[in-house]
């Protein structure tokens, strides 16, 4: 072995390329191929979910970047507020319609639990993220869900240190944290169905394919 | 330990050609297309805010109630507890005492912030000055005895006779109201730039304006209210279970309902986190088989190759 070699072995750089290639091979991360079972429209709802968060992500960047007081006095600002709530309706409703393919999949099984668990923290995390958005309207439905919210929150402790009331600490929860989380999350879910693979159907017996057919 | 009928041995059946980067680029064109012509169908939703003026303009003797209540104490904030003050222990879950643990994190003094700290800053008042100083000097009783009367004064004419300084008080704090000077002094009481809302938000609460707009547009806990939006629109629909709990005994007449319902929830989203693991619950889809249906080119295909 010669003295770049173990030197290129050494290297943090060269054995996290590794790991990651071993991990993730790129035909593995972006297949042109899938399992013949993979047909069918409900494949489709983990696809628009993303969709829906990229759509929700870059009208939410535009919000964002004119502060939040814009969309309420601008016919512009409005239509950017129109596409980002309408996004979040889209994509909770393209979610949870994934979720329960999923769950009605059994897509845990064959060693993919930790991609179940992925999703649905996303899932929750995303429901945190929606709700800080609408703490962060600054009109009246913000008024009144943050001073209804309040006591749910305060009653389990966690108001004393993510006060629903406080306009400045959710709306930093709303256009950084949260949606840092969400997209870190579907990332990370992404990338443990692309390492394990789409679940395959559930076994079935010969004889009981069979009494279906003739059925 | 799962059933061997829940296994998944990795597939050594044939592929197929399946294109995902096109697949998402088509998704992310579907749904901006969607949003777009809902938005420009639908817009957004933004009723404007309630504000302090715009409350004691609009039901001065609600606002003066409110007032009054926050100056003796009797009010929702007032008696809250944890986080805002010491008045009440608040709500438990058995043994757990959530919500005192970790003590007042935003403090209020409801006496001081909505009442007599405002009036402190009218200027060339010596009348608002001599009523603030005899208030403040009074014994407990005294002043309670002030309050009541006051309260019992509000909407009726003929004076309020027995409410010494309190009637005077009350009459600059609706004036300073009114003119939107109370709004700004919640505000900027400690500092120029201010985000948080806690004391404006938490005294808007105590009155019925906000509670009179939200029955309206039909935003109440016992509406549904927080899954829904103001006018038509679909708001949080994702928190129906959260909300439903509120409907059902005992959390409905429950003084702990708040706390009961987030412990139920809290267990449930573990539970939903965790199904993979939960014996009987992750084996329903082998019960129910929906699959059958989402996969059933693939078991019309195995059943012809079996036959």
């Amino acid at each position: 072995m010669s003295v770049h070699d173990a030197s290129r072995e050494r290297s943090w750089t060269a054995r996290l390329r590794a790991r990651a290639e071993r991990a993730l091979p790129p035909e593995q991360l972006l297949p042109d191929r899938q399992p013949a079972y993979v047909a069918s429209w409900i494949y489709v709802f983990g696809a628009l979910t993303i969709a829906a968060l990229v759509a929700i992500v870059a009208s939410g960047l535009i919000l964002g970047l004119k502060g939040p007081a814009w969309w309420h006095v601008t016919a512009i600002g409005r239509f950017f507020n129109g596409i980002h709530l309408w996004s979040v309706e889209i994509f909770f409703f393209t979610m949870v319609v994934h979720l329960w393919g999923k769950f009605f999949m059994g897509a845990w099984r064959g060693g993919r639990s930790l991609t179940w668990v992925a999703g649905a923290v996303t899932f929750l995390i995303a429901i945190a993220a929606a709700f800080t958005g609408y703490l962060s309207q600054q009109n009246f439905d913000a008024q009144w869900i943050s001073t209804q919210a309040k006591d749910g929150l305060n009653s389990v402790g966690i108001g004393a240190f993510f006060n629903v009331t406080n306009f400045g600490q959710m709306y930093t929860f709303h256009v950084i944290l949260l949606p840092l989380a969400v997209v870190l999350l579907t990332a990370w879910h992404v990338l443990l169905v692309r390492r394990h693979g789409v679940v395959p159907p559930y076994v079935r017996s010969a004889a009981a394919a069979r009494g279906e057919e003739h059925a | 330990m799962a059933s061997p009928r829940d296994a998944a041995p990795p597939w050594t059946g044939p592929y197929r050609s399946y294109d995902l980067v096109k697949e998402l680029a088509i998704c992310i064109a579907v749904v901006a297309a969607l949003a777009t012509l809902l938005t420009i169908l639908f817009s957004s939703p933004d009723e404007k805010p309630s504000t302090i003026a715009s409350w004691a303009r609009s039901q001065p003797n609600d606002f003066l109630t409110t007032a009054t209540a926050e100056l003796d104490g009797s009010s929702d904030t007032a008696g809250y507890g944890p986080p805002y003050n010491h008045a009440a222990t608040g709500q438990v879950i058995g043994p757990l005492h959530l919500q005192s643990w970790l003590g007042v994190s935003h403090p209020v003094s409801t006496a001081v912030d909505y009442v007599l700290a405002p009036l402190a800053t009218i200027p060339n008042d010596p009348a608002l000055r001599a009523a603030l100083a005899r208030y403040v000097a009074a014994p407990a009783a005294q002043r309670s005895a002030w309050t009541d009367a006051y309260a019992k004064s509000i909407g009726r004419a003929g004076g309020s006779s027995g409410a010494g300084p309190v009637a005077p008080m009350m009459t600059s704090l609706l004036g300073l109201a009114q003119s939107g000077g109370l709004d700004g002094a919640l505000l900027t009481s400690r500092h120029f730039y201010q985000t948080d809302y806690t004391k404006p938000l938490l005294f808007l609460a105590d009155g019925s304006l906000l509670s009179d707009r939200a029955q309206a547009q039909h935003l109440l806990g016992d509406q549904w209210g927080m899954m829904n939006e103001t006018g038509s629109y679909p708001g949080q629909v994702w928190l129906w279970l959260y909300t439903f709990w509120y409907q059902i005994k005992p959390f409905s007449t429950s003084d702990n309902a708040d706390a009961l319902v987030w412990a139920l929830m809290m267990l449930l989203s573990v539970a939903f986190v965790c199904i993979p693991f939960i014996p009987g619950v992750r084996s329903i889809p082998r019960w129910i088989p929906l699959h059958r249906l989402i996969w059933r080119e693939h078991y019309r295909a195995q059943a012809g190759r079996a036959s």
